[in-house]
């Protein structure tokens, strides 16, 4: 048998207790221990983007970052980002702007794009081409991607509650 | 976004801009992909591949991994007795696990199963296997040498598919297939020229780069066969694995969740047969993910060798062309017959050629198999046939657009004689790009423009059926074999049937790509589902509504009053009665339903082939950098002449991704194969666009009611990659009077070819 550990941490506000190998990926966790399904693997290797996640506010891979790193720490995924039902700014200008096709980088770009939006609540479209830039995207062009992180910096603020954090 | 628009009105929300269905699901992370699919009891399958690009096995040890704890199977071919291993549905040549012998590097040697993926990845590093190397070819110039080493010693049994099962023919033992289309009198054309321009040009092999790489999950039940993939064609893969594994099409079922981008590179079967083979022995459900590492092994496009001579009058006008394109197609045929044959097919590109004649070999080598991808075969051939115009307007003294202008085919008007008359107005598209790009505005030095324009017979066959289902509330079911690759299909397809029940949009609701539960459509691909499909709904809902009417003569008409058909039900003495109260009135209950069938096939206005063209039409200015070699593409124009748009938000993103997934191929991405290895096999090394490679985008949507489907639709989404890399290397051309004949236009190359061009001053 392999060894395991227990990690503490919070995710999307929820304390979790998890029990893991060291080998585990924080994507492996989210995705197979928590059943947190919205965040994706492509590359798996830190070039896609697809796995983004914010630890501690900060956008990371979650297919490189070892789970046992985010001990104590505060992970938020997609499926945190719309409060009671309602979608965020960035996740209602994905939709408005047709910002995406198949999906599957949506997760990590709305996540990325949640950080910039945090950092930059105004950005300029330089800061949004270069804050997304480690976020590939096979069907839109990216176009779309960023007019609608632009137009939900218009839109009014990022969520107050989760900035707050 | 431009539109230009003189089609018929159409009813809505036929041609608005409504959001995607899919979109809360997506944005929320809670839609599902194959590899959220989780079955109870469910393992995890890791494969074991080859090292070697060409090598015989002579045995294989997997003893240890066997008994390796948390392992639930070991599979190789041996363990199969009772599976029909080989499949494919062009040739049957393709093994769902290697048997006897390995034909590229990263083949599929043995299977583990386990609890989960990291049991299954340590077994597989317990397993031995002991190969006989051979010689290898990975190019098309060493596969085709007299002593080349033979690929496959036995031809694969040809299986029949319309559309190329005539052309296939070995004039060498690695050759997978040939095709030719020829039409006039190729040698007069020539002797009567005014001036001959020839050359070669090459189009790497190129990754699509789904991001979700290839998943399947399998799992039996009393001797039926459930499959979900990531697939886009899911009836093309029941049929498949009816046949690997002897069984009734009735009793393999393949469901298909959202798929993460597919580009072609989904299309037909990739990893279920392998999958099944590996539940079937597990005896349990088995998941099967593959790394973008693998899948980059898995599909990749077609590389191109395109030899062509075009001959021309003195004014321009186009006399012949005449082509050998050679095809790298890899280890196995997959769908390159195919990518073959519509390369031959559209080497004439969208103009009048008075005689043609094209000769297409697709080539096995030691490399991963190329199939279906994006633009299949026409971004090949029309960097080829595109630089040609521009390398003879220069050459006769013409603008590149006048020698357009003189040789594109007017409406109506036949490539090729029994073909369908173009259903475009060409010329008015590339006035269109023209006017975006600034044809006529002053250039500054270093920078230069081009507009390439491409005509592909796409549409794949017309076989669709459809099913309208209409409730006892009114609400709609729509069914459908077509998938949700992310093209927007999910959110098209319940707008026609909508704007065809003349029903509320939020009241059609759409079940589509469950071979268990829905009706059969040939492929979602060759840009047909809103054309095809489209066309399928448009007759479900008529015989739909053509039931309801008469139900309502039956069931609601009093003493033979007439019945008046209106937008969402009909009128009966004064009285508007919905559909839904027809349906209630009809049962008597507040029960029941009417179903509406619908049914394409060559016939009718799908007789003719192609069912549509696929126009592509892109214009760029670019800026070379004289000391690094680096082309920047700034301004990319593409115009999406789609006959109507059911959703122009839609159309404008599929246009913008072809055309920056086409720049990509353009300028950067190759795979590059090295002793039989694939050196790049990463997205380290294979870099695909970014977002700071987005150009200043103008966009054109062209809606002339012109294309076959509804309210004159015809499919988008290739047309705008497939000009993108002869439109740069023209650019370039004007840019750095440099003439880049081989793609992707690197920086190197760009350097070596304006070295080149200052010692030649
Ligand atoms: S999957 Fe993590 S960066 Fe690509
Ligand atoms: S929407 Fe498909 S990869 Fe971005």
């Amino acid at each position: 048998m392999h060894e395991t550990l227990e990690i503490r941490l919070t995710v999307n506000e929820r304390s979790e207790a998890v029990r893991i190998e060291p080998r585990e990926t924080l994507a492996d966790v989210l995705r197979e221990r928590l059943s947190l399904t919205g965040t994706k693997v492509s590359c798996d290797a830190q070039v896609c983007g697809a796995c983004t996640v914010l630890v501690d506010d900060l956008a990371m891979s979650g297919c490189t970052f070892l789970a046992a790193d985010a001990d104590g720490r505060s992970v938020r995924t997609v499926e945190g980002l719309a409060r009671d039902g309602r979608l965020s700014p960035v996740q209602q200008a994905f939709i408005d702007h047709a910002a995406f096709q198949c999906g599957f980088c949506t997760p990590g770009m709305l996540m990325a794009a949640t950080a910039i939006l945090e950092e930059h609540p105004r950005p300029s479209r330089d800061q949004v081409v270069h804050g997304l830039e480690g976020n590939l995207c096979r069907c839109t062009g990216y176009e779309p991607i960023i007019e609608a992180v632009l137009a939900a910096a218009d839109a009014g603020t990022v969520d107050e509650g989760v900035a707050g954090w | 976004m431009k539109r230009v628009t003189t089609r018929p009105t159409a009813p809505s929300p036929i041609g608005e801009s409504v959001p995607r269905r899919d979109g809360p699901t997506k944005v929320t992370g809670s839609a599902t992909y194959t590899v959220d699919v989780e079955l109870p009891g469910m393992a995890h399958a890791q494969i074991l591949r080859s090292p070697y690009a060409h090598a015989r096995i002579r045995s294989i040890d997997a003893e240890a991994a066997r008994r390796h704890p948390g392992v639930v199977a070991v599979v190789t071919a041996q363990d199969l007795p009772d599976v029909n291993l080989l499949y494919g549905h062009a040739i049957a040549d393709h093994p769902l696990i290697a048997t006897g012998k390995v034909r590229f590097a990263g083949e599929p040697v043995v299977g583990v199963i386990a609890e989960d993926r990291a049991t299954a990845a340590e077994a597989l590093r317990l397993i031995a296997v002991d190969y006989e190397r051979l010689p290898f070819v990975t190019s098309v110039e060493e596969a085709l040498a007299d002593d080349a080493p033979i690929i496959h010693e036995e031809p694969g049994e040809q299986r029949s598919h319309r559309g190329f099962e005539e052309d296939i023919e070995r004039t060498h033992p690695n050759v997978c297939s040939h095709s030719r289309q020829a039409w006039g009198d190729i040698d007069a054309a020539f002797e009567g020229a005014h001036l001959v321009v020839e050359g070669e040009y090459r189009y790497p092999m190129c990754y699509a780069y789904a991001m979700e790489p290839y998943t399947s999950v399998a799992s039996w039940n009393e001797g039926a066969l459930t499959v979900w993939s990531s697939a886009q064609h899911p009836y093309m893969v029941r049929d498949d694995l009816a046949r690997c594994f002897g069984l009734p099409r009735g009793a393999v079922r393949v469901v298909v969740p959202f798929v993460g981008g597919g580009y072609g590179s989904k299309s037909y079967t990739k990893i279920e047969p392998l999958t099944a083979a590996l539940a079937l022995r597990a005896g349990r459900p088995v998941r099967l993910a593959l790394t973008v590492d693998e899948a980059i092994l898995t599909t990749r496009g077609d590389a191109a060798t395109v030899r062509v001579r075009s001959a021309f009058d003195a004014d321009g006008h186009l006399l012949g062309r005449h082509g050998a394109i050679h095809l790298n197609t890899g280890a196995y045929a997959e769908n390159s017959p195919l990518v073959g044959r519509k390369a031959a097919n559209r080497l004439g590109g969208p103009y009048r050629i008075p005689a043609l004649q094209v000769d297409c070999s697709t080539v096995y080598t030691n490399t991963g198999p190329a199939s279906s991808f994006r633009g299949f075969g026409a971004p090949q051939v029309t960097l080829a046939g595109e630089s040609q115009m521009d390398e003879a307007a220069e050459l006769l003294g013409l603008d590149p657009l006048e020698i357009r202008r003189r040789n594109l085919l007017d409406p109506g008007e036949r490539p090729w004689p029994r073909a369908r008359g173009i259903d475009a107005d060409l010329k008015a598209d590339l006035e269109l790009a023209a006017e975006a790009l600034g044809w006529d505005d002053p250039l500054e030095p270093g920078h230069g423009r081009a507009i390439c324009m491409s005509a592909s017979d796409a549409g794949s066959e017309p076989i669709t059926t459809a099913m309208l289902r209409v409730h006892a509330d009114g609400s709609v079911t729509v069914m459908v074999g077509s998938t949700e690759i992310g093209q927007g299909s999910s959110t098209v397809l319940p707008q026609i049937a909508a704007g065809e029940m003349g029903v509320p949009l939020d009241s059609v609701h759409l079940l589509q790509s469950d071979t268990g539960a829905v009706s059969y459509d040939r492929s979602t691909g060759a840009s047909r589902t809103t054309t095809l499909m489209g066309l399928g709904i448009q007759a479900a809902a008529s015989d739909a509504r053509e039931q309801l009417v008469a139900w309502a003569r039956d069931a609601v008409a009093q003493n033979g009053a007439p019945v008046v058909e209106e937008r969402g039900g009909v009128r009966v003495a004064g009285t508007f009665h919905d559909w839904g109260s027809i349906v209630r009135a009809w049962f008597g209950a507040d029960a029941g339903e009417v179903i509406g069938r619908g049914y394409l096939r060559r016939s009718g206005a799908t007789a003719e082939m192609p069912p549509f063209w696929e126009i592509g039409c892109v214009g760029v200015e670019v800026r070379v950098d004289e000391t690094t070699g680096e082309i920047d593409v700034l301004t990319l124009v593409t115009v999406g002449d789609v006959g109507a748009a059911i959703n122009p938000q839609l159309v404008e993103s599929q246009d913008v991704g072809a055309a920056m997934m086409g720049l990509g191929m353009a300028i950067r991405e190759e795979l590059v194969y090295e002793n039989g290895n694939l050196l790049n096999g990463n997205l380290f090394d294979y870099r695909v666009p970014r977002t700071t490679d987005v150009p200043e985008l103008r966009t054109i949507v062209v809606e002339r009611g012109d294309g076959v489907g509804v309210y004159g639709a015809k499919g988008g989404g290739e047309g705008s990659l497939n000009p993108v890399a002869a439109a740069i290397a023209n650019a370039v051309y004007r840019a750095a009077g440099i003439r880049l004949r081989e793609a992707p236009f690197t920086p190197e190359r760009v350097w070596q070819a304006l070295r080149e061009r200052d010692a030649g001053r």
